[in-house]
């Protein structure tokens, strides 16, 4: 895909149709695809420093957080700007990125009862 | 406020308002669903849209479950848990390389991700032949992923692993994995026939008397999800 006429030159009109309003909501959510490669690219290093993770064989605290560094940098890219979050209302960004918080309740529960489950395994059923 | 204080003029107000906007009150289910319509809008965007964005969100708590029960049965056995490194091993060349199918299918999704990216952008120039292309070269790569997925699940069936038990250790790994990543594979699988479907309707011109091309925008972000969920697969059940 060459580049040069991806850019925001104007579009032939078809027709005489109106042409589409790049970059705003009433019509949809169109940016240049030169931003699109550079994510891409940018998803494609941060896979790969994933993979060298396991592959290296880090272990302990390191491996934990350089996993979750690099997939919280990864959803927030495709959510930010595959999803176009970035460009929305922030009606509609709240509505969608808070309740998934509430998960992270259910995981502290979850957490502490599978702590508790794990102990009275080793006490009675080891 | 004014309507308070004078509150036959706010009643009136209201009343002409209302009967200016809605020239017939419907009965009924019409009725109902008008009442609770109301004409407002919290998001400034097309419904079908706001209705994606919604599904996508409900999808959300349903892979969570998945990977917090993967989690709970994960901290709870006392038998130690599969090392997926090992156990996705393949090896290529008489050499082991550990987790590389994953780490290919990982490549795969990004890769779609960016082709759907694009198609977006050439949707809404009418570029169609482009966008279909692009869509269809989405739909190839996901169908790749599924067929990748199917060969690991024979892989590891071969290898004695089942939902109830397995050779290699806590036997909640088995039931883990095929509940997780089949759901996503089942994801997938209907995103690449949602966009075999726009692709076509796309290179046959429906959406051209319209000019509206936003469905291309709504089924990329379903498949974006579906490549977000996988990030957190590919984090919490093959790497960690």
């Amino acid at each position: 895909m060459s580049e040069p006429i991806l850019h925001d030159s104007p579009m032939p009109s078809h027709g005489g149709a109106p042409a589409a309003d790049p970059g705003h909501g009433a019509t949809g959510q169109a940016h240049p695809i030169g931003l699109y490669l550079k994510i891409w690219g940018l998803l494609f290093v941060l896979s790969a420093m994933s993979y060298a993770v396991d592959y290296f064989h880090l272990q302990g605290a390191l491996r934990w957080t350089l996993i979750l560094i690099f997939m919280i940098a990864k959803a927030g890219l495709i959510v930010a700007v595959f999803m176009h979050m970035a460009w929305e209302r922030l009606a509609l960004v709240y509505a969608i990125l808070l309740p998934p918080l509430c998960l992270l309740v259910l995981v502290w529960l979850m957490a502490v009862e599978a702590d508790y489950t794990f102990l009275m395994r080793g006490e009675f059923f080891r | 406020m004014a309507t308070q204080l004078h509150p036959g003029d706010g009643v009136a107000d209201a009343a002409a308002h209302t009967a200016a906007h809605t020239p017939t009150m419907h009965g009924g289910w019409r009725g109902m669903l008008a009442d609770w319509g109301s004409d407002r809008h919290a998001f400034q965007v097309s419904w079908g849209k706001a209705m994606m964005w919604i599904f996508l969100l409900s999808d959300t708590f349903v892979f969570s479950c998945f990977l917090i029960s993967y989690m709970t049965v994960r901290m709870t056995t006392t038998v130690p848990w599969p090392n997926p490194s090992e156990v996705f091993a393949l090896t290529i060349g008489g050499e082991s390389i550990p987790l590389i199918l994953i780490a290919i299918m990982t490549f795969v999704l990004i890769t779609s991700s960016g082709t759907m990216a694009m198609a977006v952008n050439f949707a809404y120039r009418r570029d169609r032949a482009r966008c279909a292309m692009l869509m269809l070269a989405t739909a190839a790569l996901g169908a790749t992923f599924v067929g990748m997925q199917a060969f690991e699940w024979t892989k590891l069936i071969e290898e004695g692993v089942r939902p109830w038990g397995n050779p290699m250790g806590a036997a909640q790994f088995g039931s883990s994995f095929f509940m997780i990543t089949g759901f996503h594979g089942l994801h997938v699988s209907c995103g690449v026939i949602y966009l075999l479907v726009v692709a076509t309707r796309v290179l046959r011109g429906r959406y051209e008397r319209t000019g509206n091309y936003q469905i291309v925008e709504i089924a990329g972000l379903y498949w974006h999800f579906v490549d977000l969920v996988w990030v957190f697969i590919f984090a919490f059940f093959y790497l960690w």
